[in-house]
């Protein structure tokens, strides 16, 4: 029961890098337990996805071919049957939308502590322990998990994909799915309109979080925006409200954007947010709190009010 | 028709605070519905504002100082509250998700609701998965994050997944189900003076744990904080001081030097 089972992701066709990452994450707690290190591959084309799986630190690659796209019911069950055959003290799976949506189920059939959304994972011994940011990313805590077993969700971007060429087995899994317990189907996917501009093609984003506080605020923002020759994109909140379309949103759910300059207004620098944006050549963010985590990636800031900087900095553009 | 909803107060921490030991002394803490459960609760008085004979009922595990938020739920719509606390849960720190989902099934097995909504996340601990353990547990269907929600006269529901990307899953799901629901889906209303009148009548029942018929050991957590501190940042942040004007004029010559004017 030293063994490490993790389970990685594709959509319509293609591998989620997140499942790279996973490898490495993996390949580095199988070291320590001095267990195997496991790789499911569920759903889709299981066997192409194999063998681009096939990297250093992995032992065995398991596919299970039924079900085309992601279906929670049909992970819920391959996993079930996994955990059977290998025994893995950890099952490890990405924080992802689709992550989010079985993770949980695996845990609670496994009858083992669940930790989400992991930055750092470490053993000591027998004891696990497990970093995660809380507060909106203001603290980090380290929590200790208790019993032996867990499954763990990580997120992207916080270890190493492994790139290099391995030595797995693979193993093709055979499972009677039990089609009465699938209960939702998936009948097929939408994109997001394009709306009118396209912020990946921007080479200056002035973006405006909450911080704008009220709608007609927004005016200084284009006013900005119009001076310096720029394109207005957003955080969440913004385009949730309706004060700008989806197609400006930042971030995990929307755009992922490397403009020249990336201007980030009253913007807190939530993970679903940077995950877009932390590839701007220049990060600049205007906040009045000091602690803002936006100023961990940001390579110049100002903290101040943004109601006084933004028009002043229109004006001295002017 | 009934539709439960769970409802959490959060804390945010204010701009400066301090970290003592494993926690952040309550001085520097506010508390607040979570802007998830907000769009939950929405979509469920939406729910029973468009067909009748739904009753909403919100459950919210926490202190007596609860009671202030779940008051903003009853006003907005919900009919009635249940709240569950038990001395012996304020010797938890952090709840982990299968604790609060061996609880609020307990709830779920007592109530029988067709529907339940869950925020996403909640914004403090952010573990993004009491909906999903939930519907595990109470052996309900499921769809986590869901931006958007049809009840369909056959029984089932139509939902939207909002995956990365600007990618939408389209998937039916067959009731009873519990939608962990994202922001955005619906524009949260505010509490009207009638409501907040109306909601003083409303009834919030204080369940403990052995009301529910669980131990505290049931629900024995798993995790403990074991330390907290501000994230080390390896940032190379350049800060420019001064007024705004003055601020303002070394950002000129930054986009200056950038090449992304012409001063
Ligand atoms: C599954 C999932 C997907 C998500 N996808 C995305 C996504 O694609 N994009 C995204 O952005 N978010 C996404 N989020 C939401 C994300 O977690 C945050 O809630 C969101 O990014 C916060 O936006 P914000 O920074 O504008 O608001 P807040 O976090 O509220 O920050 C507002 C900031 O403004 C500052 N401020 C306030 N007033 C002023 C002032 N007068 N002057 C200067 N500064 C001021 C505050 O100090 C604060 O830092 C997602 C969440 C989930 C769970």
């Amino acid at each position: 029961m030293s063994d490490i089972l993790i389970v990685t992701e594709h959509r319509r066709g293609e591998i989620r890098p997140v499942s790279y990452e996973l490898i490495g994450c993996g390949a580095d707690l199988a070291s320590k337990t001095g267990g195997d290190l496991h790789v499911a591959v569920i759903s889709g084309e299981v066997d192409e996805m194999a063998a681009a799986f096939n990297r250093d630190g992995v032992d065995v690659i398991h596919t299970v071919a039924d079900g085309d796209e992601f279906n929670h019911d049909i992970y819920r069950q391959a996993i079930a049957h996994l955990v059977e055959d290998v025994d893995p003290r950890f099952v490890i799976t990405p924080q992802s939308v689709n992550g989010m949506d079985y993770a949980p189920a695996v845990a609670t059939d496994m009858g083992v502590p669940l930790v989400t959304d992991a930055v750092g994972i470490s053993l000591d011994g027998e004891q696990l322990t497990v970093t995660r940011e809380m507060y909106g990313s203001k603290v980090e805590t380290t929590v200790a998990v208790a019993g032996e077993r867990a499954v763990i969700t990580i997120r992207a971007g916080e270890w190493p994909p492994i790139e290099s060429g391995g030595s797995a087995e693979i193993e093709v899994v055979d499972i009677d799915i039990d089609e009465s317990a699938i209960g939702s189907t998936v009948t097929g996917f939408a994109e997001m309109a394009a709306g009118d501009v396209d912020i990946s093609e921007a080479d200056i984003l002035v973006s405006i979080g909450r911080g704008i506080d009220e709608e007609e605020n927004l005016d200084i923002v284009h006013e900005l925006a119009n001076t310096l020759g720029a394109t207005v994109s957003a955080s969440r909140p913004i385009v949730d409200a309706g004060w700008l379309p989806k197609n400006r949103q930042v971030g995990q759910s929307g755009k992922t954007v490397s403009p020249d300059v990336y201007i980030a207004i009253g913007i807190s620098g939530a993970v679903q947010h940077v995950a877009g944006m932390k590839g701007a050549k220049t990060i600049i963010a205007i906040n009045n709190d000091s602690n803002a985590p936006i100023f961990d990636i940001a390579d110049y800031g100002i903290v101040d009010d943004l109601f006084d900087v933004v028009p002043a900095l229109t004006e001295a553009l002017a | 028709m009934k539709v439960l909803v769970t409802v959490k107060e959060v804390a945010t921490v204010e701009d400066t605070f301090e970290i003592e030991g494993t926690a952040i002394p309550e001085r520097y803490l506010e508390y607040d519905l979570n802007e998830w459960d907000d769009y939950a609760i929405e979509e469920a008085v939406q729910l029973a504002e468009a067909h009748d004979d739904v009753e909403v009922v919100s459950v919210t595990i926490g202190p007596p100082r609860v009671e202030e938020t779940i008051r903003i739920a009853l006003a907005k719509g919900v009919d009635r509250a249940i709240r569950i606390w038990d001395d012996e849960l304020a010797d938890y720190q952090l709840l982990d998700v299968p604790a609060k989902a061996n609880i609020l099934a307990e709830v779920v097995a007592q109530e029988d609701p067709d529907i339940v909504f869950t925020g996403v996340q909640a914004d403090d601990d952010a573990f993004g998965a009491t909906g999903v353990a939930l519907a595990a547990t109470s052996d309900y269907q499921w769809a986590a994050v869901v931006n958007q929600f049809e009840l369909e006269d056959d029984g089932t529901v139509s939902v939207h997944r909002e995956l990365e990307g600007g990618i939408e899953e389209l998937t039916e799901v067959q009731l009873p189900a519990v939608f962990t629901i994202q922001t955005g889906i619906n524009e949260p209303r505010y509490a009207s003076l009638r409501g907040i009148r109306m909601a003083q009548q409303k009834e919030i029942a204080e369940v403990t744990l052995a009301d529910l018929g669980l131990d505290i050991d049931a629900i024995d957590g798993a995790l403990e904080v074991t330390s907290m501190a501000e994230p080390e940042t390896e940032s190379e942040v350049t800060l420019f001081e001064g007024d705004a004007s003055s601020t303002a004029s070394q950002l000129v010559d930054l986009f200056d030097d950038l090449g992304v004017i012409d001063a």
